[in-house]
């Protein structure tokens, strides 16, 4: 019967770190990065500092000693307060536990957000050029992320390695594409969407495109990040102006 | 005689006559490919080849298929039951548990029935069903609360309403229910609740049960020492799908779901039987004639919840000679593709079709041989395939005019296999003793951003006498879309990229596609009425039926 049988091809072994703690996954931490962001930074804010007396982001919690007793606030809630019950299955739960482990493990610098908000817009705008791919409140371009909520979305310390190892973590939803046309030409964008017959982009131009991939010689995502580090363009007081000026971005002005 | 009377016995004798119209009886379901024109059972016929005969839509015309009618849900729970086609009338379920009679041709609605489930239903999966069986007049579908209901197809009025487990204990029936003869056949799910599942026989008439067969071995049974200690009690062996029948030996064949806890074995030492096997019943008494248990002592949550696919052809034997033989097709969770013997069990072969790193191969009787240290640990263990596995319920399809097997497959997919050992059972609670982790963003959203090395979803064509592929199909998502091919070449699927698409059967060449705006996770059927031939589908949370344009 052996002879028959075609044995296992070795597994493609990716190169997938184990993150130390808790046996969480990188897939986990941007699972429950993407809850938490949706579900919870509203009222404990990106930092999970917001909510007064709670301090989601440290690894220490008053009313929960273990990842399980996580779980049950976030499933459950906590009765009588304005924490809500969430409607998650025990596997989203505890990607949203991953990620608050996450957080206490890559604290942030505090000395990152201790910045002047106001100079850090003006190298925004000026020396940092960061408009040509960013857009803030209607000003600067759309290639890269819209950043005029990033301040409620993401956490300092995310701020700042974006601005020195922009390629350390691109999110899935910065990825770059790049297609070949059959008549030549190359474009490439912002890859909004894909399936088995088309690929939706947000290409230089800023314009939304639609190919389909029956009209592509090559279709490819782009292995770096277009975004430059700035480690060396920037001084130390300057990243931390900047910063602080992202974390000011908490969304559009209502009036 | 009043000439109107005459009249009226002469259409009702015509009626009787050709034996296409009216009853559905017993020798009509086993005969189903005869009628290609009607979708008898809930994977087309016992043999569950999810194949018609019906060729007037073809590769050269299949651009032609236009949309004819939708139904659209008042449920936003997953779709996912494959209709039944009688006579021009089509019955499907909205889940969960409500029953829609419509014409076939336009989609109007004939009739609903509505069933409130109790509030103690908790499938683990959504609260789903995957449709309903037809025998003479009477409708039949097993409910989330684990109760099995007959319905006039006529009217929708209930006929019996048996109670077959208790919902409160975490049981549920999702799938379509399978006749023989003059019972109706269902199993249950739970398999993360620590059910004790089994598969059950029911009298037509009176909805009482005929027979039970426990897909976890107990005292007495001969597979009570693949269990520790007490932990047969809780063992799970789900039923998720519809079994299949073999007229010839009388023999129904039921694939069962993983044992429970699921990531967690160590309660659970030996084999665990009949859990991840597939199970040969008598369909008279639910005696054990044979089974093959795929994943022995799993704890990477293989259920062996497959539709199992019986095909008669030439077969290679060990000694080179080839034979006639009756075979069974299987496409496992466990990411490897299976050729048995269908009358004795016997192991005839068994290849990965994706990629899998549990096993390195089988033994003399076809026992898949462990590798050392594959196993769930509290640190996380990689396998492939993952959670999800390399296929799942998925309706697979055999085409005899190809002599294909198509699989809707998960590839590159691989799960961080992680156990806790603090879970305890308590009845009705989830019991699974652990939880599986993905080394890549699981989550999906209406935007698909992944590359191919985390994974994607296919069509794969195997040449089942051999196991290798003959070609593939990729999708960017993932899929928990079925599959249907056609004496046509033509193979019908789609995916959660929300596209119904048809394939050239030969080659996986796309030839059509409509956007459905929605998930496809069901299995597509086809049937004709007035000689029209109609290809169904569900996705999001409706239902599409498309025709050629006239
Ligand atoms: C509507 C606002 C709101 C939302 C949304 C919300 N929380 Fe809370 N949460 C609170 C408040 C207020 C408290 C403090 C309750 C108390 O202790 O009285 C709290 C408390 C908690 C605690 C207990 C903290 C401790 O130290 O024991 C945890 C953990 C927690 N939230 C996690 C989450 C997570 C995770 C989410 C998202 C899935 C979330 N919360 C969403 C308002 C919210
Ligand atoms: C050449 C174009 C370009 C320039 C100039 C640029 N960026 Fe970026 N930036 C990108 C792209 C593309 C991404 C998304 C890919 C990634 O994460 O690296 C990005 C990502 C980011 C992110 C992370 C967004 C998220 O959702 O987490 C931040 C924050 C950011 N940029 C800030 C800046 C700042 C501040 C400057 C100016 C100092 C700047 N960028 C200059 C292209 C640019």
């Amino acid at each position: 019967m052996i002879h028959r049988l075609l044995l296992a091809t070795l597994p493609l072994l990716l190169s997938i770190p184990l993150a130390a703690q808790h046996e969480a996954t990188q897939g986990d931490v941007d699972d429950g990065r993407r809850l938490y962001i949706s579900n919870c930074a509203l009222c404990h804010g990106p930092e999970g500092g917001s909510v007064p007396g709670v301090e989601l982001g440290h690894g220490k919690f008053l009313r929960a000693s273990n990842d399980e007793g996580l779980k049950t606030i976030i499933l459950k809630g906590i009765a009588g307060s304005a924490m809500p019950p969430h409607t998650f299955t025990d596997f989203q739960a505890g990607t949203v536990v991953a990620y608050l482990r996450y957080m206490a493990a890559s604290s942030t610098d505090a000395t990152a957000v201790r910045g002047n908000a106001a100079s850090g817009k003006a190298i925004f705008e000026g020396k940092g050029n960061c408009t040509s791919c960013h857009r803030v409140r209607g000003s600067g371009s759309r290639v890269a992320p819209e950043l005029t909520d990033i301040g409620t979305i993401r956490r300092s310390v995310e701020l700042q390695r974006s601005l020195l190892e922009p390629d350390a973590e691109v999110l899935p939803q910065n990825r770059y594409f790049r297609v070949t046309t059959k008549d030549g030409t190359t474009i490439t964008g912002r890859l909004l969407n894909q399936d088995a017959f088309t690929v939706q982009l947000l290409d230089l131009k800023e314009q939304l495109v639609t190919f389909s991939r029956s009209d592509l010689t090559k279709s490819a995502f782009l292995d770096r990040s277009p975004m430059p580090s700035y480690k060396d363009k920037l001084s130390a007081p300057e990243l931390s102006d900047l910063v602080s000026y992202l974390v000011s971005l908490k969304g559009i002005v209502y009036q | 005689m009043n000439p109107r009377i005459l009249l009226f016995l002469t259409s009702a004798a015509m009626l009787a006559a050709s034996g296409l119209s009216g009853q559905v009886t017993f020798d009509r379901i086993i005969a189903a490919e005869k009628e290609p024109q009607n979708w008898l059972t809930y994977s087309g016929g016992v043999a569950s080849q999810r194949f018609t005969k019906l060729t007037q839509i073809t590769p050269e015309n299949v651009k032609n298929l236009e949309l004819q009618w939708i139904y659209q849900a008042k449920s936003l729970e997953k779709f996912e039951a494959t209709s039944l086609v009688v006579d021009g009338i089509l019955y499907t379920v909205q889940a969960p548990n409500d029953v829609i009679a419509l014409d076939a041709v336009t989609g109007r609605i004939y009739w609903t029935y509505s069933y409130s489930p109790e509030p103690d239903a908790r499938p683990c999966c959504g609260r789903i069903n995957r449709g309903l069986a037809i025998l003479g007049d009477t409708l039949f579908m097993g409910t989330i609360d684990a109760h099995l209901i007959a319905l006039d197809a006529k009217n929708g009025k209930p006929l019996w309403n048996t109670t077959v487990a208790s919902a409160a204990s975490g049981y549920a029936i999702t799938h379509a229910p399978l006749i023989v003869k003059d019972k109706v056949i269902v199993g249950t799910a739970g398999g993360e609740y620590g059910i004790r599942g089994f598969i059950a026989a029911f009298d037509i008439k009176s909805g009482k049960e005929a027979w039970r067969f426990y897909t976890v071995a107990g005292p007495g049974d001969p597979g009570r020492n693949s269990w520790a200690g007490d932990s047969w009690k809780t063992g799970g062996g789900s039923i998720w799908v519809t079994g299949s029948y073999d007229p010839a030996t009388n023999l129904t064949y039921w694939g069962v779901g993983n044992p429970g806890p699921d990531w967690n074995g160590d309660t659970r030492a030996g084999d665990n039987l009949y859990t991840n096997s597939v199970v040969a019943l008598d369909s008279d008494t639910g005696k054990l004639k044979w089974h093959y248990q795929f994943s022995p002592h799993d704890e990477f949550d293989y259920d062996a919840v497959q539709v199992p696919v019986l095909a008669d052809m030439d077969w290679k034997d060990r000694n080179g000679q080839t034979r006639p033989r009756k075979l069974m097709f299987w496409a496992n969770r466990n990411g490897l593709f299976y050729a048995l013997d269908r009358n004795t069990g016997e192991f005839l072969a068994g290849t990965p079709f994706v990629e899998v790193n549990w096993m390195k191969g089988f033994d003399e009787k076809g026992r898949p041989m462990r590798i050392p240290g594959k196993t769930p640990t509290t640190q996380g263990t990689l396998i492939y395939p993952g959670n999800q596995g390399g296929t799942n319920w998925y309706s697979p399809s055999f085409s005899p005019g190809t002599g294909l097997f198509y699989i809707p497959a998960w590839v590159n997919y691989s799960s961080i296999y992680v156990k806790t050992d603090d879970d305890e059972y308590k009845e009705g609670r989830r019991y699974a003793g652990g939880l599986p982790r993905s080394p890549v963003p699981f989550a999906r959203s209406a935007q698909n951003f992944r590359k191919e090395q985390e994974g994607y979803g296919a069509v794969l064509a195997i040449d089942p006498r051999t196991g290798e592929k003959k070609w593939e199909f990729k999708m960017s998502d993932v899929t928990d879309a079925g599959i249907l091919t056609t004496a046509s070449n033509l193979l019908f699927s789609g995916g959660r990229e929300g596209y119904f698409f048809a394939l050239d059967a030969r080659t996986g060449a796309p030839l059509w596609k409509a956007a459905v705006g929605g998930s496809v996770a069901s299995g597509a059927m086809s049937y004709a009425v007035n000689g029209k031939q109609f290809v169904s589908v569900a996705a999001g949370n409706s239902l599409f039926t498309f025709a050629l344009r006239q």
